[in-house]
């Protein structure tokens, strides 16, 4: 090849915008790739295309009232956004929710885990190129939801856990029904496997691709199962149980190489174990647990004894944080004596989670932005709040 | 085309032969409301019951909506979840990206008036302060069934439309209204 063909084929950088509107970013994230060929060379996260001020918001609104704004934050799961939320409120407050109360919260936020991360599962795939999942996941989550629908009322938000408890007792037949899900779901689990898990295709496209080592996701500050997938099995669930977590018997998955499949496989684990502690906790509302005497849990006591309807904590702060299906997420509440919150912070673990890209993407195939995106689940909601 | 020419009142058909008159009006509009493409365009809460919406259950392809992840090909917009106002220009821009005819569906509290974020900062007040809406949805989040109902509302309006005055498309977009009658 002559000096002069060289030159002319000679490729510069280019920028492209991923976002705000596309596809496969699951919101309104928009990614300021610039490319050299089909090689991403920097990788901007450019967050903030649904801020809508909830933190400002929640200044403006009573305890009470507060509580839908968290259903808002990540909308796929809800229950876990309300619980973290009234736990902080809870402690700053000093109220104490009744057990009942609490065994319904762990299985609520266990059961909104599952439909979580089936619709992982579902865009996920949908984001790998094969649609039949997305189906297949959608069926099994429209079950919670009609669950959710008998016991609260709504489908996707829901506001079902309230500043010292509840805000109903399971229906009549709900936990037959709950109990009837979980042994259709479990082995649909193996299902989710033949059609994705392990098929060559999507392996090729997972396996090695946007690899997170153990000590880069700590730094980061990840959290949750794209923290586990690299190895450390934190889970504030074993490391701080709140709730019931801590008389409940489950394991905390977790992978080895911390690429995508291995990120996804978490998930996949995690819904199998979500679905064990569901069936304990139904055990235990049934009555056939093991219940320390005197810890019956008497149905219809779901509620903490006399929890005014305009709530004034005391002066002074909080802080609450769970394990959400997306990871470490928690409240910290400032309380200077009114009905409203003098500051209410959101430690959202999507946030934290989009903030690593800008490493992993650099290097990384157009093709596989796509991928690493998806594998992360993030919920814009949660990430610009 | 059997059940549609039998089941249709404004399809006449000559006798004895395979001729079949209709009005161009009617012929368009039926083939436009019988196929609406969306953007795949989710914003906030209310793009996972869209989500849903065209999944499993609910199944919205048997109504011909098929989502379509490029505006050059979408007919209808929903805008589901809440418009922040860093995120209204890249919407006027989508919305502009459109091929005429377009419709908008507004869905669910956030895009017809701000909804739970009423008093916000950041937040604009109802997507129809920006582009034109054709049918709000209400509701937090409404439900696929809700979307489906907003759909039949829009393909009932579709039918509306007449050639002569430009499909009922352009005239009175900037005020935010279509010509119908």
């Amino acid at each position: 090849m002559t000096q002069e063909s060289s030159t002319a084929l000679k490729t510069g950088q280019m920028f492209i915008n991923f976002g705000p509107q596309h596809p496969s970013t699951h919101g309104v994230l928009r990614i300021a790739l610039t490319v050299e060929g089909e090689v991403v060379v920097k990788a901007d996260p450019d967050v903030g295309y649904l801020h809508r001020g909830i933190e400002k918001l929640f200044e403006a609104r009573n305890y009470s009232q507060g509580l839908i704004l968290t259903d808002r934050l990540d909308y796929v799961s809800a229950m876990p956004n309300n619980l973290a939320y009234c736990l902080a409120v809870e402690r700053l407050a000093a109220v104490q929710p009744p057990l009942r109360a609490q065994y319904l919260r762990v299985m609520v936020s266990e059961l909104t885990r599952i439909a979580s991360h089936l619709v992982f599962f579902g865009t996920f795939s949908v984001d790998m190129g094969a649609f039949t999942p997305f189906l297949y996941a959608f069926r099994e989550r429209e079950m919670i939801l009609d669950l959710f629908e008998m016991l609260c009322g709504g489908r996707l938000l829901y506001s079902y856990i309230r500043v010292g408890g509840v805000s109903a007792d399971c229906p009549a037949g709900w936990e037959e029904k709950c109990g009837e899900f979980i042994t259709f779901f479990k082995p649909r689990l193996k299902d989710y496997d033949t059609l994705l898990s392990f098929n060559p295709i999507f392996k090729d496209r997972t396996a090695n691709v946007g690899r997170i080592s153990a000590a880069q996701a700590l730094s980061w500050g990840l959290s949750g199962p794209n923290l586990r997938a690299s190895g450390p099995d934190y889970d504030v669930r074993k490391a701080e149980p709140y709730c019931v977590y801590d008389k409940l018997d489950f394991t905390v998955p977790t992978g080895k190489t911390g690429s995508c499949w291995d990120r996804y496989y978490c998930r996949m684990l995690e819904m199998g174990q979500s679905a064990e502690i569901v069936l304990q906790c139904l055990d235990a509302l049934a009555g056939t647990a093991c219940l320390p005497a005197g810890r019956e849990l008497p149905p219809g006591e779901i509620m903490a004894k006399g929890v005014p309807k305009i709530l004034k904590p005391p002066a002074g702060q909080a802080y609450a944080h769970i394990e959400a299906s997306r990871g470490d997420l928690g409240f910290y509440a400032v309380s200077d004596g009114s009905p409203t919150p003098y500051r209410m912070h959101v430690r959202g673990p999507s946030f934290l989670n989009v903030a690593i890209l800008q490493e992993i993407l650099a290097g990384c195939k157009i093709a596989d932005v796509v991928a690493v995106l998806g594998s992360f689940d993030i919920v814009l909601g949660e990430v610009d709040r | 085309m059997g059940i549609i020419l039998d089941n249709l009142p404004k399809i006449e058909r000559l006798p004895g032969g395979g001729i079949a008159l209709t009005t161009a009006d009617f012929l368009i509009n039926w083939s436009r409301n019988s196929s609406m493409w969306p953007l795949t365009f989710g914003l906030a809460c209310c793009a996972i019951e869209m989500m849903a919406a065209y999944a499993s259950r609910f199944d919205f392809e048997r109504m011909g909506v098929f989502p379509r992840p490029t505006p050059r090909q979408a007919d209808v917009m929903f805008v589901a979840g809440t418009v922040a106002k860093k995120m209204a220009p890249p919407i006027i821009r989508i919305y502009k990206q459109m091929p005429e005819p377009k419709f908008v569906i507004a869905m669910g509290g956030c895009a017809n008036c701000g909804g739970p974020f009423y008093d916000s900062y950041s937040v604009v007040k109802g997507v129809d302060r920006i582009i034109p809406v054709d049918v709000y949805i209400p509701g937090c989040p409404p439900r696929p069934e809700a979307l489906m109902y907003a759909v039949i509302k829009l393909q009932q309006k579709i039918r509306l439309m007449k050639v002569k005055n430009g499909h009922g498309a352009t005239p009175l977009q900037s005020a935010g209204a279509r010509k119908l009658v």
